[in-house]
């Protein structure tokens, strides 16, 4: 029997698209998450409703290490299409689970194999031969429950909590999961290394989707409108926020909404009704993913020359075009920076985490109206969909900045001289007003306009327009979420951003453990890009900027923004298979690009752990 | 003599808007002057007005009514889904959209199709010329069979019925006039935005640069000449406090939303504006005649309109306070331990 291998793992279940696993699978995460482990789920699911197979993984980490693992350590065999090639990429001393008919350890030697019956078992806990399907999940649980010690309390209380009030349900699911517990214990014996030890990192923490995340704020945020479209993977934010308004902003007995929640026709019109909105004094709100984005392209526009807020959040997917609808990247980065025609640039909040997506749904609000243009929430499948552990989140007692709307004290101090795109401030913000306050009225309009806000195509005036403008979203700088910077004695800088910064964190561990190479960090949340930004890139020799898509999006929008030259020894990590980044891939790519050799040293390092595959790409 | 004021005590210059850069004598200068008769006459207060349109020659003459309302002149085509989010937003406010027959009937077609369908309360005008003025004459879907551009080019496609539409879609006032018939086109403004609902006016709108020429069936004379009025078209706002009788044989009332009402003269025995089928007939057996009915073809009063069936808290949104925003500290907790 090989040594201990404890609270360090990763499980990963294979089954079918609409096998209704997905339960089975919130079990195990949540209750080693109860057991005080931390870990992550990641959904890898197919663009279909049912019969493609999926993957969940589940990983348990002691050092709260919470990115892709790349390496499957505990196999879930329950997909008879995959099974064969699902084993046969697994590591040597790894494990699988596996209905007992596909004889699946005829195919290796090195593994431990687990047989289960899983028909015959669920024939006996459930009499309903339709249920057997879905209950049929939860033998594995109680499987597991046995090799990997997760203790049965702990997985009764997950398996409760997950079907709420249907009890019936609860217990029939309970009835599999102990059948399962029961046949390992009496005819399985264990010799693979992986176990679960009780800790207490997880202590009063939650569970949590980024959509959701996403939606709790908005609803903290005072949002009003919110009018959508659905798409993957962004429509659970919209549902969440309708079943949170629901009960948290109607009034109970006459069911008066404070909120208009509406399901557009299209994004283009969802847009435009979050424009009219907001340009009424709503807070108002979209949600949607690339596809959508591109169409919300011309009132983009709009809204940025006749300066309009407005909240985006772009759940973003793989392109281009419908490219992989249901898997993670980082691809709308450089589009939705300058989305739409002419010299136009749009503000983008970049959340890593659940906490920030609830955070920066009020940051984006405030900033939308603040500056009077688009916020772009640049989330991605993997956080938007996937659950994450996360503090409790703070309740917000910031005031709402409602930004610049006059009233009748502002109109006497201005000595009633008010135009509606004069920079008065010298900030290039100027001040609006909203129909229905008597304040005095101007005529949005998205062609050429003095400062008065009247029709003008004069050559001055469009420039002067189109410089404050510039001078606008220079103010931006100092107002949206600064970059977090970890500074470090070395020459190697890492710039990141959104959820890859789960695997830089552990990247960063491993490249100082194995390869002794210590680097410094730096976590993009917006742009504009802030002055720390700027500093940072000269602080240090080589920077790589790690993102999940082919063109290194970010890292030539830094060479657009910052001066020329500024970013000459900046280079690239890129990782763009749809399949959220890991740190492994990462260090590797790093210790290339640094003239190390990868693969040796890594593999003296991990010696007795896994080989390493080659690293995503190759040096330059 | 002292200027005529209205009901709420204003003159009409607080009703007119900027100088129109339109070309002299185009339709649609005639409609922005009765957008303005029709608000100064209902002593409806400017402020309180939204102008909203997309994108063509019809679209700028927002500016050039009402210059005390905000307006917003948005994107080709999209003028509904701006004007169902500024409603949305603020459901005190009364909305006016102008379009035109190609920013309507082509590029924003969907967007038109879903603003009947929710029946959002708006008054919602197709200056309608046949073609697309701003961009110098194209065939707009309006444009009839065997019309010719000003190049002698014919349109070999058959039109789209915008009323037809309206009212197949559930918008819940249906009209079309005439942009040369004042009275006419006075009285079906003024019901319309007495009406809570969309109230859609497809306004036959010669375009006098591009599509006034021989051959055109948009051309002021034709239209003149094949006009077929539905009824004589009475507005007595509920304010003037007039009882008009009403002769059950030959009129129809309509009990507008705000209490007042509309009084309709039916042309034909048969002829009900509440029946739907019957508008679509009227308009059918028109058109096919080459011919326009004109007046209000459908009306359903008492339907509800989208802010209604939103069942939204009285203050308009848009001012709602902070307090009645963000949930207290309990509900954070709540959801928190939810998720533990
Ligand atoms: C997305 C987009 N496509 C095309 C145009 C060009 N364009 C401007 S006005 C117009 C047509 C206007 O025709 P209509 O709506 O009938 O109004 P009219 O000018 O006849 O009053 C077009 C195609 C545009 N502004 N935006
Ligand atoms: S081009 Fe036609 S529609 Fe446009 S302003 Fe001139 S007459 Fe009117």
């Amino acid at each position: 029997m090989q040594q201990r291998v404890v609270n360090d793992f990763s499980i990963q279940v294979a089954t079918v698209n609409g096998s209704g696993s997905q339960t089975a699978n919130l079990v195990i995460l949540r209750s080693i998450f109860q057991m005080g482990i931390p870990v992550s789920g990641k959904n890898m699911f197919p663009s279909n409703i049912a019969g493609l197979p999926t993957w969940y993984t589940v990983r348990a980490n002691k050092d709260g290490f919470v990115a892709r693992k790349k390496e499957v350590d505990f196999l879930v065999a329950m997909n008879v299409e995959t099974a064969k090639e699902d084993v046969m990429s697994l590591e040597p001393g790894r494990a699988v689970l596996y209905d007992e008919p596909l004889k699946l350890n005829e195919l290796r030697s090195d593994l431990s194999f687990y047989p289960v019956p899983f028909d015959k078992l669920v024939a006996t806990v459930c009499t309903d031969a339709k249920l057997r399907r879905l209950v049929k999940n939860m033998i594995y649980d109680g499987v597991l429950s046995h090799l990997l010690d997760i203790e049965m309390t702990e997985m009764e209380k997950a398996l409760r909590k997950q079907f709420g009030k249907k009890v019936k349900a609860a217990d029939l699911n309970m009835g599999a999961l102990k059948a399962g517990a029961d046949y390992a214990t009496q005819h399985l014996t264990k010799t693979d290394p992986f176990h679960v030890e009780r800790m207490d990192k997880t202590t009063g923490m939650i569970l949590i989707e980024g959509n959701s995340a996403g939606a709790l704020g908005a609803m903290f945020a005072g949002v009003t409108v919110c009018a959508w479209y659905p798409i993957t993977p962004s429509s659970s934010l919209p549902e969440a926020l309708i079943g949170y308004m629901k009960k948290y902003r109607a009034d109970p007995a006459t069911g008066k909404a404070t909120y208009a929640i509406i399901q557009a026709e299209d994004e283009i019109a969802s847009i435009g009704m979050v424009l009219g909105a907001s340009w009424a004094g709503a807070r108002a709100m979209t949600s949607t993913s690339g596809p959508g984005v591109s169409l919300m392209s011309e009132f983009a526009g709009l809204a940025y020359y006749a300066e309009i807020p407005g909240v985006v959040f772009d759940i973003q997917r793989v392109g281009p075009s419908t490219g992989l609808p249901t898997r993670t990247a980082q691809g709308d980065i450089l589009s939705t920076a300058m989305l739409s025609h002419g010299d136009t640039k749009q503000i983008l909040l970049i959340p890593s985490s659940v906490e920030e997506c609830f955070e920066m749904a009020q940051d984006a609000f405030d900033l939308a109206e603040r500056f009077q243009q688009l916020v772009f929430v640049m989330s991605d499948l993997d956080l938007g969909m996937n659950m994450w552990m996360s503090a409790p989140f703070t309740y917000p007692d910031r005031v709402y900045d409602r930004g610049k709307v006059l009233d009748a004290a502002k109109v006497k101090e201005l000595g009633g001289e008010w135009g509606r795109y004069r920079d008065v401030d010298g900030d290039g913000i100027p001040y609006r007003t909203l129909p229905g306050t008597g304040m005095p009225s101007y005529f949005t309009r998205g062609s050429g306009h003095n400062a008065r806000g009247q029709y003008s195509e004069r050559p001055d005036d469009y420039q002067n327009n189109v410089d404050r403008l510039a001078r606008k979203f220079e103010t931006a700088k100092s107002h949206v979420p600064a970059p977090v910077v970890e500074d470090a004695a070395t020459e190697v800088g890492i710039i990141g951003y959104g959820t890859s910064h789960w695997a830089i964190v552990e990247c960063r561990a491993q490249l100082e453990q194995e390869a002794g190479l210590a680097t410094a960090y730096l976590r993009l949340r917006a742009f504009p890009f802030p002055p720390e930004v700027d500093a940072f890139i000269s602080r240090y020799k080589r920077i790589y900027v790690v993102e999940q898509n082919r063109d290194a999006q970010m890292k030539m929008l830094l060479r657009l923004e910052l001066p020329a030259g500024a970013t000459n020894h900046v280079r690239s990590v890129l990782h763009y298979n749809g399949l959220p980044i890991d740190a492994r891939s990462l260090a590797d790519d790093i210790l290339v690009q640094e003239g190390r050799k990868a693969a040796e040293t890594v593999k003296a390092a991990t010696a007795g752990r896994a080989t390493v595959t080659t690293a995503a790409r190759e040096g330059e | 003599m002292e200027p005529k004021k209205n009901r709420i005590g204003l003159e009409i210059t607080p009703y007119r808007g900027g100088k129109t850069t339109l070309c002299a004598g185009c339709g649609h200068n005639a409609i922005s002057e009765r957008i303005i008769d029709a608000f100064f006459e209902m002593g409806i207060q400017p402020r309180d007005v939204l102008k909203l349109s997309g994108i063509g020659c019809s679209s700028k003459t927002p500016a050039y009514f009402l210059g005390e309302a905000h307006g917003f002149n948005s994107v080709h085509g999209r003028m509904p889904s701006v004007g169902t989010g500024a409603l949305l937003a603020n459901r005190k406010m009364i909305a006016i959209g102008i379009s035109g027959d190609g920013d309507t009937g082509a590029i924003g077609i969907g967007q038109f199709v879903h603003l009947m369908r929710r029946n959002v309360p708006i008054v919602y005008i197709i200056e309608d010329n046949g073609c697309y003025g701003l961009t110098k004459g194209q065939f707009s879907p309006t444009a009839d069979v065997g019309s010719t551009q000003k190049n002698g080019q014919p349109n070999d496609l058959p039109p789209i019925d915008t009323c037809m539409m309206a009212v197949q879609l559930g918008a819940s006032f249906v009209a079309r006039s005439f942009s040369g018939d004042k009275r006419q086109l006075l009285a079906i403004l003024k019901a319309a935005i007495a009406h809570r609902g969309t109230a859609m006016i497809d306004v036959l709108s010669p375009c006098v640069t591009f599509n006034d020429h021989e051959g055109s069936t948009k051309s002021y004379a034709y239209v003149k000449e094949h006009d077929e009025p539905s009824g004589e078209v009475n507005f007595v706002p509920f304010f003037e406090d007039i009882t008009v009788d009403y002769d059950a044989g030959t009129t129809t009332a309509v009990t507008m939303h705000d209490g007042s009402r509309l009084y309709l003269k039916k042309v034909a025995e048969d002829y009900k504006p509440t029946d739907k089928l019957a508008a679509m007939r009227l308009m059918h057996e028109t058109h096919s005649r080459g011919e326009f009915a004109t007046g209000v073809l459908y009306i359903e009063s008492d339907k509800d309109d989208l802010l209604t069936q939103m069942n939204l808290v009285d203050t308009p949104l848009a001012f709602l306070p902070p307090e009645s925003l963000r949930p207290g500290k309990g509900v954070l907790e709540a959801v928190m331990e939810e998720h533990r």
